[in-house]
């Protein structure tokens, strides 16, 4: 039965877009967290995707056109530098009086962040209408 | 599968595969909507099926004995060539999955799967009447 495989390859697309819902919860929770030097301040998250080539997995399937789910390779840091904010009076702030702030860009974030739910909930969509699929395949002939 | 249900279910059942092949490709589609550099792809329905009743058509040579050659292509039968979708508009991460268009293809997709899964049981319900024989 090949619908059962969507199941896999739209779960990998779930958690990874979970995943990249996740390091954008992180980068705008601290968006503001100030620190006394800019190696220290916080760096912007950004989750790599990749595609999982399943070729030629069982043995007799020899399908030659591979279904693909995806993956997160990796979690990359932004190197933007750190951005100097001149404020005496912060507890943090260095022998000059500066705080470093990390170089997030909420509205670049938000933006992002309506990218990946609709990502997910396409693949949601996806998920029910299989779900349907099988179960009405299940059920062939006893009507 | 004896030949009397072969015949009864004609080309639905073939249908029925080739739908569900596609609805994985469709679905590995919507799931790399956000991979960079993957490339959107599907299937000739028209094709496969097309290619699908001809193989049957043919008839399938049974292999009895050691050394005789089975006539049908490897497992699955179906010429299973993916080929790879035109894209509307270039991303410059050469993804190339639109999926607005996926979701149309998934849904139109998932509506033949349907009516094949009413047309084998529409033909199962007949054949039952027919041995019923009230």
């Amino acid at each position: 039965m090949n619908l059962s495989k969507i199941f896999d390859i739209s779960g990998s697309a779930l958690s990874a877009q979970t995943t990249r819902l996740n390091t954008i919860a992180s980068n705008l929770a601290n968006a503001d967290t100030a620190s006394s030097t800019p190696e220290a301040a916080y760096r912007a998250r950004h989750p790599v995707f990749a595609t999982v080539l399943e070729q030629a997995a069982g043995a007799g399937q020899s399908t030659g056109q591979p279904a693909a789910s995806v993956r997160i390779a990796g979690v990359v840091e932004s190197q933007a530098p750190a951005i100097a904010r001149h404020e005496p009076g912060h507890p943090l702030a260095d022998e000059n009086g500066y705080i470093y702030l990390p170089a997030v860009n909420t509205v670049e974030q938000m933006a992002d962040m309506i990218s990946a739910s609709r990502s997910y909930s396409s693949s949601v969509d996806v998920l029910s209408t299989t779900k349907e699929l099988m179960l009405r395949t299940l059920q062939l002939g006893r009507g | 599968m004896s030949s009397i249900t072969d015949r009864a279910l004609g080309i639905h059942t073939q249908a029925l595969e080739v739908a569900s092949r596609r609805l994985e490709l469709l679905a590995s589609n919507i799931a790399n909507a956000d991979t960079p550099g993957y490339k959107a792809r599907d299937l000739d329905f028209r094709a496969l099926l097309n290619q699908a009743s001809n193989d049957q058509a043919a008839g399938r040579i049974n292999t009895t004995q050691v050394g005789h050659f089975a006539t049908t292509p490897a497992a699955g039968g179906l010429g299973r060539d993916a080929l790879y979708r035109v894209p509307n508009h270039a991303s410059l991460d050469g993804n190339t999955v639109d999926t607005q268009q996926e979701h149309a293809v998934f849904a139109e997709n998932a509506v033949r799967y349907q009516a094949s899964l009413d047309f084998i049981n529409s033909r199962l319900s007949g054949l039952r009447k027919a041995l019923k024989g009230e």
